[in-house]
């Protein structure tokens, strides 16, 4: 369940990229940084979100449990 | 000259740091350590070095340019789908390629697809196209670095000492550091970035009394399209969200993936990763928009005049008049001249510093290269073998002498817009190239046969989107030249920034292409034996 919401918050997030509702805007957020900007600025800091929930609920630990668990390689132990 | 005397310092601190800064006096010789630091690169060093060898001229010389010309569209275009895609590449597939580097001792991804899918020659086929598309990369830095100093001296560093001055600094770290020094270099030129771009945007903007006055003005003048995106396709919007898939495709960021010293380091550079590039990326199309309301400056005024008569009059015009005037217009240089007009004398030079820093990004790509064609060609086909790991090294620092002499040449001779072109085409190419590593990492039934499929489709299409854009002039800006429509549809057009199929950028059929052969040619071809398979899908 965990993983299934994880993915569709991926794709909402990319689906979000596509903002055509301020395609045409205009308006200065603050009077002086055009919507448009200010919208994908504030996407920027929901990937870093994103990220964070991915690195805090889907780190694949697995893989650094089998790289601990393999033998060293023939040539660090030389 | 002062900015030039304090670049000179810039590149004199960036050669030390290189060379002597981190050097370790034990294991000089191992190719491991020479070529990944011995895969034990810590947090901070991982995520700047990482984020600065992605970050090319193009963060913040490109960036601005791009605006000034198009408006806000270039964050939503390169940033903001950037944010989202690479560091999602990077949790999916460089963790993967790192545990595996780990176990198994894998130094560039094309040794990971040789054993992944017990192939030899296709697995040179890799090396070859991954080679030839990052080759423009390396001409391009040494290109920028020889306009910069020639620009910042104000002419008094000429072109082929500037870029030379340049090549030799970047061979120096390269060949003296190796990983090791590229890492700390690209870690202090990431910072110098992130510096750059806040003290720039606070000196422009105290020195234009306020951006809110500048935005408004704009907002009522015929520039206000420049704070929508009224002019741009939805459709080539979308297409950009593609492009960032190059990013883990490209061998100097996989590779750099091996040197984290744990795993655990990649979680601050996939969260942080988003935000470092709104803190460069955000100022610089902000100034690049705003930098046209500058009315005191002649350069500016003549890129928007050269702009306003390619839009009114273009389509009257030879294609070589257009491209004349696209040249004029070009607007890379607008965050130097803001620079120029607003900054005191020592912090341009400082700043200039930060420019420089960015268009010295091929330090990576040329250790990158040397690293594959050691491993990849020297190693594999029995140096190693034959001659020993220490030959191994030297072989490796001698081929980036070699490279680096041959860029500068080329450099030398070359105009800087073929490889511009070819920088396009190599985004396209590593996009496409992306579903080999998907196919190795995430799915048991690929086979080598499918990814010879994906390398050749990739080389085709490079080739053919450049000789297409190359017999086909870019139209005026306007309407797009339709060359092929089927029932009333259009299918394959001529643009003016560059093609389109179906109305989308040709890196979307590339990549939905590839990875279709990917699929249909692994299904119909023998896979590789079980026990290799189980190696990749213990879990």
């Amino acid at each position: 369940m965990k993983s299934i919401l994880l993915v569709v918050a991926v794709a909402a997030l990319y689906i979000l990229h596509q903002d055509i509702w301020f395609w045409r805007s205009q308006y200065l957020v603050g009077g002086f940084i055009p919507i448009g900007l200010f919208y994908h600025g504030v996407f920027s800091i929901a990937a870093a979100l994103l990220m964070w929930l991915l690195v805090t609920y889907a780190w694949p630990s697995h893989l650094e449990q089998e790289v601990e668990q393999t033998k060293p390689r023939e040539d660090d132990a030389a | 000259m002062i900015p030039a005397i304090v670049v000179f310092i810039y590149l004199a601190t960036v050669l030390y740091i290189g060379i002597f800064a981190f050097r370790r006096s034990s294991g000089r010789e191992k190719a491991e350590d020479y070529f990944l630091a011995s895969r034990s690169l810590g947090p901070f060093v991982f995520l700047f070095s990482l984020f600065g060898t992605n970050m090319t001229a193009f963060a913040i010389l490109g960036s601005s340019g791009h605006a000034f010309n198009n408006g806000i569209v270039t964050f939503g275009l390169m940033a903001s789908s950037s944010a989202l895609v690479i560091p999602l590449t990077i949790f999916l597939i460089g963790t993967r390629v790192w545990a595996l580097g780990k176990k198994y001792g894998f130094m560039t991804p094309v040794q990971m697809f040789r054993d992944r899918w017990e192939c030899s020659h296709i697995g040179t086929a890799i090396f070859v196209m991954q080679a030839a598309l990052l080759v423009p990369y390396i001409i391009i830095g040494i290109m920028g670095g020889g306009t910069t100093l020639y620009t910042i001296s104000g002419g008094a560093v000429p072109y082929w000492f500037g870029g030379a001055i340049v090549a030799m600094v970047v061979m120096g770290y390269v060949f003296f550091g190796g990983m090791r020094g590229t890492a700390w270099v690209n870690t202090f030129q990431t910072v110098l970035f992130l510096c750059f771009g806040a003290a720039a945007l606070i000196v422009i903007g105290v020195g234009m009394g306020g951006f809110s006055a500048s935005a408004h003005a704009m907002q009522s003048s015929p520039l206000a399209f420049l704070l929508s995106r009224e002019r741009i396709s939805p459709y080539y919007f979308f297409s950009y969200t593609f492009i960032p898939l190059s990013a883990i495709a490209f061998p100097h960021i996989l590779i750099f993936c091996l040197t984290a010293q744990k795993m655990n380091q990649f979680k601050k550079t996939v969260i942080f990763y988003p935000l470092c590039i709104l803190a460069i990326w955000l100022p610089c199309v902000f100034l690049g928009v705003m930098a046209n309301r500058v009315g005191d400056v002649s350069q500016i005024k003549a890129k928007q005049e050269a702009r306003r008569v390619l839009a009114t009059q273009g389509k009257n015009m030879t294609p070589e008049q257009r491209d004349e005037l696209r040249d004029e217009s070009s607007g890379d240089d607008v965050i130097m001249l803001l620079l120029q007009r607003y900054a005191p004398l020592w912090l341009a030079g400082l700043l200039g510093a930060g420019i420089m820093a960015a268009v010295m990004a091929s330090d990576s790509q040329i250790l990158a290269l040397s690293t594959m064609f050691t491993e990849d060609v020297f190693a594999f086909y029995g140096g190693k073998r034959r001659f020993g790991e220490a030959v191994q090294v030297q072989t490796g620092r001698i081929f980036i002498i070699i490279i680096t002499l041959v860029a500068y040449a080329v450099a030398l001779r070359a105009p800087e817009t073929i490889f511009e072109l070819a920088i396009q085409y190599a985004f396209s190419g590593y996009a496409a190239l992306s579903p080999l590593l998907v196919a190795a990492l995430f799915w048991k039934g690929s086979t080598k046969w499918g990814a010879l499929a994906v390398t050749v489709w990739t080389a085709l299409t490079v080739v053919a989107v450049a000789v297409f854009q190359a017999i086909v002039p870019a139209p005026a800006p306007g309407p797009a030249t339709v060359v092929w429509s089927l029932g009333g549809m259009e299918v394959l057009t001529r643009t003016p920034g560059g093609t389109a199929v179906f109305g989308f950028m040709p890196v979307v059929p590339m990549v939905i292409v590839s990875a279709l052969l990917m699929w249909f040619v692994s299904l119909a071809t023998q896979k590789p034996a079980r026990t290799t398979v189980a190696r990749y899908f213990a879990h």
